[in-house]
């Protein structure tokens, strides 16, 4: 049976919005208070006093100090290792770019413990012969399964893979009654790592870099590839097109990239209790000072640390918000 | 000027099979098809910026057989549709991009360069970065970019697209007399059968 139009009029109604937006303001609720609740849990437990108090402890300055320091190395770093790895990426089609992809992002999945185990294992417990052949035989199957087609000269990649493989295996053959660790070698070049305040950057690292690969991947997703085919009708090759169109372009997601970097270094440490240690005012940062506040029981001097890096990472996710937000390219 | 030959090239999914086409010395072609018949596709090949998907055939330009050669080496200008204005630079230096690359003697670049935005009516607009560019404003920089180094072809990929009319006939206009006065063999792509009348001597349709 037809509906009328006068029956079609009473059906012609749209239920009230406001059941799903009260859903929707109820998720956010929840979430922003339990996050405000953390706050301003740490904001009561301290006083004025109890911060005055910490940021004159000398250990904590040289804690600070250190922070600052080895964040910023490592932000530098991942951004250097970031941009090549984004960019290859972002512009190159080739079979194992998926399986490259993924494991880019095991760093960030790994529970921190077993990043910082993992060092601790490689620089003390493997000597570098077996270190050689790992690199030879990792790069031997990224040749063999994942290398190709990177470039029109298919061969091009495997190539230089296969190259550096034989490299290390012929190193690896060479220094093969070598027993001594990596950690020997480094500290042998007046650069230990284990317990030191260098392995602080080492352990900070992968996390870290990974989060700038990511940054940096999507700021060359953005940037539009028509840029570079057209430098290289007016004579650029790949690298010049790179570094004259696609770089000065990228310098925003850079900042941004280290600045993520930065303040996921900031944030690190697991790895670093277990790969540097956590020595009083030696290899002592931010977040290995608020456990060993809390381990000698003094807990408002480690909510007031908690504030202080609460505040440094806000500071931190708002640059990157206004970078990214102003560095968005067509 | 320009030959291609049998010409099959893989774009992804896409594949452009067997196609061949001549341009004459001076001669401007308007290419016609519909959406997805490979006409972007095949301006790219010919640009040698889809050298990994090529399958077989052969470009050649001049007499000389471009197939294998990198965009850069094969002295072909490009308009292409969204215009792609490096965002950094100014017109100046969009213009100076091609030349400065290829290391032209500092008073030849300039000549060049003025000359150029003389003809293109951009004097004033030398130190402007597109951000500061109107559409047709925009599309004489592309136009200019891509003449700059005296291209042996000129290549349009829909360059008036999405131009209002006033803009659309003045840039028109704007291409006509730089292909004469360049004397330069032009491919046009376009959608558009009244702007393929009045630019190009001969119109191309692609099934």
């Amino acid at each position: 049976m037809n509906i009328s139009r006068e029956q079609a009029g009473k059906i012609w109604r749209v239920r009230p919005e406001w059941p799903f937006l009260l859903f929707l303001v109820l998720a956010v609720v929840a979430y922003l208070g339990l996050l405000l609740l953390m706050v301003g849990a740490n904001v009561l437990t301290v006083s004025w006093e109890d911060v005055g108090e910490i940021l004159k402890d000398p250990d904590i300055q040289s804690s600070i100090k250190l922070t600052f320091v080895t964040c910023t190395a490592t932000a530098i770093l991942s951004v250097i290792v970031a941009v090549p790895v984004a960019y290859l990426l972002s512009r190159y089609q080739f079979r194992g770019r998926a399986v490259l992809d993924t494991l880019l992002d095991i760093p960030i999945l790994l529970p921190p413990l077993i990043v910082g185990l993992s060092l601790l294992v490689l620089f003390n417990r493997v000597s570098l012969t077996d270190c050689c052949w790992m690199l030879a035989g990792g790069l031997f199957l990224g040749a063999i399964f994942g290398g190709f087609k990177v470039t029109r000269k298919q061969m091009m990649v495997p190539s230089i893979l296969v190259g550096i493989a034989l490299v290390f295996a012929l190193l690896g053959f060479v220094f093969r009654r070598e027993t001594s660790s990596l950690e020997d070698v480094v500290s042998g070049a007046g650069l230990p790592m284990t317990f030191h305040p260098l392995g602080i950057v080492l352990a900070q690292f992968p996390v870290a870099a990974a989060f700038a690969v990511r940054t940096m991947r999507t700021t060359f997703d953005q940037i539009n590839p028509r840029y570079e085919e057209v430098a290289m009708t007016l004579g650029c090759h790949r690298g010049q097109a790179f570094s004259r169109v696609v770089l000065p372009l990228a310098g925003k997601g850079m900042v941004a990239a280290g600045t993520m970097a930065w303040a996921r270094a900031l944030g690190e440490f697991g790895p670093i209790l277990i790969f540097a240690g956590a020595t009083r005012g030696r290899t002592e940062v931010l977040a290995t000072s608020v456990f060993l506040e809390i381990n000698i029981g003094n807990l408002p001097g480690a909510a007031a640390l908690s504030l202080l890096m609460i505040l440094i990472a806000v500071a931190t996710l708002l640059l990157v918000r206004t970078f990214i937000g102003k560095g968005e390219v067509s | 000027m320009l030959e291609v030959e049998n010409l099959s090239v893989m774009a992804g999914r896409f594949e452009l099979t067997d196609f061949s086409l001549t341009i004459g010395k001076g001669e401007c072609v308007a290419l016609m098809g519909p959406s997805g018949c490979g006409k972007t596709t095949l301006m790219e090949s010919i640009c040698g910026l889809r050298r990994d998907g090529l399958v077989g055939g052969r470009i050649l330009l001049g007499g000389d057989d471009v197939t294998n050669l990198p965009a850069g080496a094969r002295g072909i200008g490009l308009v292409p549709q969204d215009v792609a204005l490096f965002p950094t630079m100014t017109v100046r230096e969009q213009l100076e991009f091609g030349p400065r690359l290829h290391r032209w003697k500092t008073a030849q670049m300039k000549e060049r360069v003025e000359g150029l935005a003389g003809d293109l009516g951009l004097e004033k607009l030398l130190d402007r970065k597109p951000q500061g560019l109107s559409g047709g404003e925009a599309r004489r920089v592309a136009l200019g970019r891509a003449l700059a180094l005296r291209p042996r072809l000129l290549c349009l990929d829909e360059a008036l697209t999405g131009l209002d009319e006033a803009r659309h006939d003045e840039v028109l206009l704007v291409i006509r007399r730089m292909i004469e006065r360049e004397g330069v063999t032009a491919l046009h792509v376009t959608h558009s059968r009244a702007e393929a009348g009045a630019l190009a001597d001969r119109v191309v349709e692609m099934a």
